[in-house]
């Protein structure tokens, strides 16, 4: 295994490389390419924290674990609440910063603060001939040049290797609470939802568990406020069903977050991103064996029998949106592919930046296509 | 500001084009008559002006697709505009370029209340895009100052950002989906009304890319509801630092308001003049928005209240009303008008880490008095983004070159400090030249490369964001190849 131990080593080991990597973080999301393995750990350290200015430097390899506990400390985290992959995966390690934003982990409050890519600030990477680039850099706006940074988020590292981020953080709000209503089924739940989504009262996650048949809507910000929302959107949802309400629900969703329901449970996983009213009419077309929404119904996750092609059941039934197999046995990820295939147009343009930003391959090959 | 020399050839064959052109437009959709082609002739910068060689008006994608898939055969330059109010010349022509305004492309394809987008084309004005969702109590919450002119086509080619974007984000963190065309005409659709189009970010890659990668003609973008109410408190300070300071401790507190605008003396004393805000005179003032219930506000601004008494304000006004709220904006927003009664007024938008804020507003007096040419800053302080405003006399000789070198020692101060060139208003043919001060050969050409995937014959926009120096090789292909 290469691990280079900072920046000047990774651009050589690159340059001189003669056969591709498999380029891992803390290995923890199970999602390399062919290669020999590269890892990112020995680039590891936070270089810059300002809480007053909400920014964070720190080195692709540096561990979650530190970075959270930093910014704890100044009552900061990150708002984008990346998943912690180790229990659905079955993966020992530790996650690190740029795997995070390597692969775009985004949870439940995706749908109001933003995914990963909306708090990366700047990069700093190695392309594919070993030369060491810099985008964006750690201030809140920046239009200056084309925004590379976005294009690195979720690239899996199939453009470059991340050598450093920056990104923006925020407070941690005083108060949480959850509002619970009690659906019939999961077409209500969207429903319910949505009302939740579109109401005044910055809902910070939106999910339905189909086993519970419970729809939970998240509340954040300072005590009283908090207390007035859930009194407020009890109210409005009350329509929906029997609600009930929980202040200490931190494990609930980091329980959504992680896809606690899928841990231990044998069988492929996807995560599918559809628009929220069309999930009940393609949820039993999926024929999962559990399924568990978030994002108002936006995104599904869903777990099957080895070898199932979900996509061809969105296609068929006309959804726009798109399925990434998260989990699933070699073999079937060979035959399957992880990530949607995109339009031709599109799946051109992705072959060209791979081939300008790594000419030769070398980059976690057959990841992405 | 120079800008390349017009290809003789192109200019040559304008009745050519300008045929091929109308034979699959509408015959209104073509402006070539020279007194008509005038009006494309500059945006907000327009220090800078330039004919086009013609102007296209499309009304659907399939014109913009006819256009650009003839002007691709042809080698000609196609340069994309909005509605024209960039500050930094990104629509700006060359002779040898065709217009391709989206004006006309401004209907609401489709609004979805239950999945919170709407779908435009992308001529659409921004405020208009809130307008059409008003009545449900939605909003769409970039909102650039210009945001009653300015296009989403425009938002998108600059990702545009606002006052109140420290809390909704900017265009990229609203935009969901794009249809764009590309330079040979090709049509792509990228997200939609799903979160996160799949594979590589190109929706990310596309909004500030300035018209150089694709034409976008309809845009899905992320509507919010309307919160219960919002209201600002003005504090006013004797210093910048402690305003300043005021700001980093707000922040640190947890509080994050929906704007902190922050005016200095020079801005205060010019708004004051014009608007008669009843500002107070001092030498810096914030101007701190909260949104929310009325319990929540009120909240919110006691701890705002708390840590600004902490800083010894000389001015401290919370408005209790509308009206009074209205007023406390009435000044901001009407700065740049006040500037401009004044004098000429260039405005920079170099973005800076919140806490460089005293020393790069302290460096920025002392290069005023240099350069002997009055500064007034006001910018969006919770994000760092400032817009320093120089003022100048367009009719005295010299004096626009001498605002322009000062405006360069001023942005060369942000990026030094650890900010950029450029926070919302993008870098068009304005600060082109000093984009080497922010990055290296390498990583302009990282950024180079993107571009000649979407546009290997570099015929969109090609004159802008780059120096030409470092493009001339690109630029030139398209012209060696005829």
């Amino acid at each position: 295994m290469h691990s280079p131990k900072n920046e000047a080593e990774l651009a050589t080991l690159i340059a001189d490389a003669k056969a591709p990597f498999c380029i891992e973080g803390g290995g923890t999301r199970g999602c390399g390419g062919r290669g020999e393995r590269l890892s990112l750990r020995g680039l590891s350290g936070i270089e810059l924290y300002e809480p007053g200015s909400l920014t964070l430097v720190a080195r692709a390899g540096t561990p979650m674990a530190e970075i959270r506990a930093l910014l704890a400390s100044e009552g900061q985290r990150l708002a984008f609440e990346p998943m912690d992959a180790r229990g659905l995966c079955g993966t020992v390690g530790e996650p690190t910063i740029g795997g995070v934003f390597a692969t775009n982990s985004s949870g439940p409050r995706r749908i109001q603060g933003g995914a990963a890519r909306d708090y990366l600030l700047g990069v700093r990477f190695v392309d594919g001939i070993g030369q060491s680039v810099k985008n964006g850099g750690r201030v809140m706006k920046n239009v200056t040049g084309y925004d590379l940074v976005k294009l690195m988020a979720g690239a899996y590292g199939t453009l470059g290797v991340m050598s450093e981020v920056s990104l923006k953080v925020l407070p941690t709000p005083e108060a949480l609470a959850t509002v619970s209503v009690e659906v019939p089924d999961l077409t209500q739940a969207v429903r319910a939802m949505s009302a939740a989504l579109g109401s005044p009262y910055d809902v910070t996650g939106a999910a339905y568990d189909p086993v519970m048949s419970q729809v939970h809507i998240r509340l954040e910000g300072f005590a009283p406020s908090v207390s007035y929302r859930k009194e407020r959107l009890g109210a409005e949802l009350a329509g929906f069903g029997e609600i009930s309400s929980q202040e200490d629900s931190a494990v609930l969703w980091r329980g959504i977050r992680d896809v606690a329901g899928f841990h231990e449970r044998e069988g492929d996983v996807w995560r599918i991103s559809v628009k929220p009213s069309d999930a009940p009419a393609l949820a039993p077309l999926l024929e999962a064996e559990a399924l568990q929404f978030d994002w108002g119904g936006g995104l599904i996750w869903a777990l099957t029998a080895p070898g199932r092609d979900l996509r061809a059941r969105l296609a068929h039934a006309g959804v726009a949106g798109h399925a990434t197999l998260v989990r699933a046995a070699p073999e079937v990820i060979a035959t399957l592919d992880r990530f949607q295939p995109q339009a031709a147009p599109l799946a051109a343009i992705s072959e060209g930046l791979r081939r300008r930003f790594d000419p030769r391959g070398l980059f976690n090959p057959g990841l992405m296509g | 500001m120079e800008m390349p020399a017009p290809d003789p050839a192109i200019l040559a064959r304008k009745a050519h084009l300008a045929a091929r052109l109308a034979a699959v437009l509408p015959q209104d959709a073509v402006i070539q008559d020279e007194m008509e082609t005038r009006a494309y002739e500059c945006d907000a910068l327009a220090a800078y002006r330039c004919p086009p060689l013609l102007a296209v008006l499309p009304r659907t994608t399939q014109e913009v697709s006819d256009i650009l898939r003839i002007c691709h055969e042809e080698g000609v330059p196609v340069v994309p505009r909005g509605a024209g109010t960039s500050l930094a010349g990104g629509a700006l022509p060359t002779a040898d370029s065709v217009i391709l305004g989206v004006a006309r492309m401004n209907e609401v394809l489709e609004t979805d209340y239950d999945n919170r987008v709407i779908r435009v084309q992308s001529g659409r004005t921004n405020l208009s895009v809130s307008g059409a969702v008003e009545e449900e109590e939605f909003f769409y919450a970039p909102d650039p100052s210009s945001q009653l002119a300015c296009a989403i086509a425009g938002n998108i080619a600059m990702n545009s950002g606002g006052a109140h974007c420290l809390k909704y984000g900017v265009t990229t963190n609203n935009l969901m989906g794009v249809t764009m065309v590309m330079m040979d005409g090709t049509v792509v659709e990228i997200g939609g009304a799903h979160l996160d189009a799949g594979g590589l970010d190109l929706l990310g890659v596309i909004c500030g890319s300035e018209g150089q990668l694709g034409v976008v003609t309809e845009a899905t973008l992320r509507i919010l509801r309307k919160p219960e109410g919002a209201r600002p408190v003005l504090i006013g300070y004797d210093s910048n630092e402690v305003a300043g300071a005021c700001v980093s401790d707000i922040i640190k507190a947890g509080i994050l308001p929906v704007a902190i605008e922050f005016m200095d003396r020079p801005c205060i004393e010019a708004c004051e003049a014009f608007a008669k805000a009843g500002y107070p005179m001092c030498e810096a003032l914030l101007i701190i928005e909260v949104e929310g219930s009325e319990a929540e506000i009120t909240h919110q601004l006691d701890l705002i209240i708390e840590i600004a008494r902490s800083h010894n304000p000389v001015e401290l006004r919370e408005a209790r009303d509308a009206d009074e709220a209205s007023r406390i904006w009435l000044g901001r927003k009407s700065a740049f008008g006040a500037m401009g009664q004044i004098n000429d007024y260039m405005c920079l938008d170099g973005t800076i880490p919140v806490g460089a804020l005293p020393q790069v507003l302290r460096r920025i007096g002392e290069l005023s008095d240099a350069f002997g040419l009055d500064v007034a800053n006001v910018f969006h302080a919770g994000d760092g983004n400032m817009h320093p405003l120089i003022l100048f006399d367009a009719n005295k000789p010299g004096d626009l070159e001498r605002c322009e070198a000062l405006g360069a020692e001023i942005l060369k101060l942000c990026v030094e400090v650890g900010g950029c060139l450029t926070g919302e208003h993008g870098v068009g043919i304005e600060k082109r030249d000093l984009m080497l001060h922010q990055y290296g050969p390498e990583d302009l050409e990282a950024q180079l490369l993107v571009k000649d995937v979407f546009d290997p014959k570099w015929l969109l926009n090609p004159a802008k964001v780059f120096p030409l120096s470092v493009t001339k090789a690109r630029r030139g292909q398209a012209l060696a190849a005829e």
